[in-house]
């Protein structure tokens, strides 16, 4: 097996802010090899953003703190001087973001920007940089690339924003690339578009992705790995098959009955998850989850589950107090139709509290 | 009475683009909604999808008369309501009410909550004083509020609350009809079926109709009896439920669910997505024709040259197209549907 590119241990990301101290990430590790791509799962105030952030060193300010180890190609990049962040910024690890709009500058012509990334890093002529921009919209299916690269922002659609943003992100030919929500503003067909550009260019380039989304269509068209964050912590980590086919964390069960599908009925209910995520300034005692969990016995309230692996597959990983036979045999009731409270009166967990 | 509640009828609305500052001259036109016509039943819900700019908001502002049309004809319970005067829509909105995207933006955040659902109210007269209080506090209950909140204030809720509150004061009057534009593409994913729920069980208890607006299509496949799907300012496939996802017979439909990602690895493996290549053209100069002429997989020289009407294409479906997908092609782009 190939080292890792990323590996990320046991991470702590803490904000003071006037209200107390928001516990961002909790613990959470994970790794990413060249040509591997990561989904990472949660909803907004799960700590994925912040998480991906803190690897790329934006996190760092007076009032955060951090801690825990984040090894790239198995360099510290935590204890990396801001010089050297910079020099694997936009460089080793690229990062696309959610907004296009909001990522580039309304001023300058797109060309112009990618120019810039690329001579921040290489000592390149602008004459070549520029060639190498207009090969780079061919790669990620700009049409007329000679004439989009002198185009400000607002001359072109969503899409094609996002994809001056991806192309800014591969100028360097980067090892990983951090991709946060990169298609939650776009149109579905658009987003699909997108998806498949990066899967594409994921394999032809291998390079490791990150995939940071709450969509979970979306990982499940391109990632192979999934991990599911919820309240700072990893719940749950597996192969993408694994997450839809046997999931095995009581939040990943919500997550995928509350979606409504296509390729289900559609008279099927949705089961919402009830309850509302926790505030990260007073995380629940115990396992953060168990406010909203229809299978919470009374010790999940005091005891914090730990992300272990199953006996008979180490490579599913899962945070959860109930035993992995009790969790199957729930799941398998949940997938024969059976609501959460009628499904935890058969497992015997004891009255609902 | 009739069966349709709404009935729109060749419905335009151009928004002017113009040049000058003193001397205003209109230079061209965004063609956000251009002739179009359906009914809406009673006690239905219809979906309206389509992608950014296609002009499903813009259609249930006409119907709201939160706009004024260009031309065409918008009735309302059997009374044409296209050109009512503004003095004379107040008791039309007792009637029709919306719910908004964005439920931070659509709160007043310097009113309680209970001055916020009580605005109905205040308004259009009815509950007064306690009795009002009373009124609100019961909305509050239905919509899943703890009425205790009265006097709390919008910042103190969670998106998913704020949009519960916002479905409160959609139903305080008892309308005939509403019209929820993108009503959880904001919320996050756990809270979406919290409120879907919410909006599907007020439906079935005070008879409503419903036309829900998304670009989101597995939520409309969950939620609509029959749904339109709109393209550059036109309807180009309506359709039951049913038979849009079984077997859709307009390309763009085909594409638009072919584009959907499935939470299936199993499926997504199986399945080609194939999303129209390109962009959406822009609405000030579509092209004429057939609009997704530029972008149609099956595109021929007809589709150049005349506009295909929205016709019967069996299985209760209409559509505007030249060459509908036949049923192999349907179920090569929506593998996903079946089921």
């Amino acid at each position: 097996m190939s080292s890792p590119l990323l590996q990320v241990d046991d991470l702590h990301v803490r904000f003071a802010t006037e209200d107390g101290i928001v516990n961002a990430v909790n613990g959470i590790s994970f790794s990413v090899g060249p040509g591997e791509m990561l989904g990472i799962v949660g909803e907004s105030g799960s700590g994925k953003s912040v998480s991906m952030l803190t690897v790329m060193g934006l996190t760092r300010a007076a009032n955060s703190d951090i801690a825990g180890s984040v090894r790239f190609q198995g360099r510290d990049l935590l204890s990396a001087s801001d010089e050297d962040l910079r020099r694997v910024r936009g460089d080793d690890i690229a990062m696309i973001f959610q907004d296009p709009l909001s990522s580039l500058h309304p001023f300058y012509r797109v060309g112009a920007q990618i120019v810039e990334a690329i001579q921040a890093h290489r000592d390149v002529p602008d004459s070549a940089a520029r060639e190498r921009v207009v090969e780079l919209f061919g790669l990620v299916g700009i049409p007329d690339p000679r004439q989009r690269i002198d185009a400000y922002p607002h001359e072109l659609s969503g899409g094609m924003r996002q994809r001056v943003m991806i192309a800014m992100a591969l100028a360097n030919e980067p090892k990983l690339l951090i991709a946060d929500e990169p298609t939650t503003a776009l149109d579905v067909t658009v987003q699909s578009q997108i998806l498949d550009l990066i899967a594409r260019l994921q394999r032809e380039l291998g390079m490791g992705v990150v995939l940071i989304t709450h969509d979970l269509g979306v990982v499940a068209e391109v990632t192979e790995q999934i991990a599911v964050m919820y309240a700072g912590k990893i719940v749950e980590h597996a192969s993408t098959q694994k997450i839809f086919a046997a999931p095995e964390h009581p939040y990943t069960w919500g997550l995928l009955q509350s979606i409504p599908r296509l390729d289900r009925g559609r008279d099927e209910p949705l089961v919402p998850i009830p309850g509302l995520p926790p505030s990260l300034i007073n995380l629940p005692s115990g396992c953060s989850f168990h406010p909203r969990c229809p299978y919470v016995r009374p010790p999940h309230r005091r005891v914090e589950p730990e992300l272990e692996p199953l006996a008979d597959d180490p490579s599913h990983r899962v945070a959860c107090l109930l035993d992995s036979a009790t969790r199957r045999r729930i799941w398998a009731d949940l997938q024969a139709g059976l609501g959460p409270q009628a499904a935890r009166a058969k497992a015997k967990l004891g009255e609902s509290v | 009475m009739t069966e349709a509640l709404v009935e729109v009828r060749n419905l335009v609305k151009h928004f002017p683009l113009t040049r000058g500052i003193v001397f205003q001259r209109q230079v061209g036109a965004v063609h956000a909604v251009d002739d179009v016509s359906f009914d809406v039943l009673r006690g239905e819900t219809l979906g309206i999808v389509g992608e950014t700019g296609c002009g499903k908001t813009t259609t249930a502002r006409l119907i709201t008369r939160l706009l004024e049309p260009t031309s065409g004809t918008i009735s309302f319970d059997g009374e044409d309501i296209t050109h009512r005067r503004k003095g004379a829509l107040k008791p039309l909105r007792r009637e029709m009410q919306m719910i908004f995207q964005d439920p931070y933006s659509s709160l007043n955040p310097r009113k309680t909550v209970g001055a916020i659902i009580g605005e109905p109210f205040a308004i259009h007269g009815g509950a007064d004083g306690g009795d009002r209080r009373r009124a609100v506090q019961e909305l509050m209950e239905q919509v899943g509020l703890n009425p205790e909140h009265y006097n709390r204030y919008p910042h103190e809720f969670s998106g998913g609350q704020r949009q519960r509150i916002g479905v409160a004061r959609a139903v305080a009057l008892k309308p005939k009809m509403i019209i929820a534009d993108e009503p959880v593409s904001a919320l996050d994913v756990s809270i979406q079926a919290q409120i879907l729920n919410l909006l599907r069980d007020l439906q079935r208890d005070l008879g409503l109709t419903l036309i829900l607006i998304a670009h989101d299509l597995s939520v409309v496949r969950h939620m609509c009896d029959r749904i339109a799907v709109m393209y550059l300012g036109k309807i180009v496939e309506l359709a039951p439920n049913d038979a849009l996802y079984a077997h859709p017979r307009h390309p763009y439909t085909g594409a638009l669910l072919s584009a959907v990602p499935v939470p299936n690895p199993g499926l997504a493996a199986q399945r080609r997505r194939q999303p129209p290549p390109g962009d959406v053209p822009s609405p000030t100069n579509p092209p004429p024709a057939c609009r997704f002429h530029p972008r149609c997989p099956k595109v021929q020289e007809i589709c150049r040259q005349e506009e295909p009407p929205l016709e019967p294409k069996g299985g209760g479906s209409i559509a505007a197209c030249h060459f509908p997908l036949t049923r192999e092609e349907a179920e090569e782009r929506v593998a996903s549907a079946a089921g």
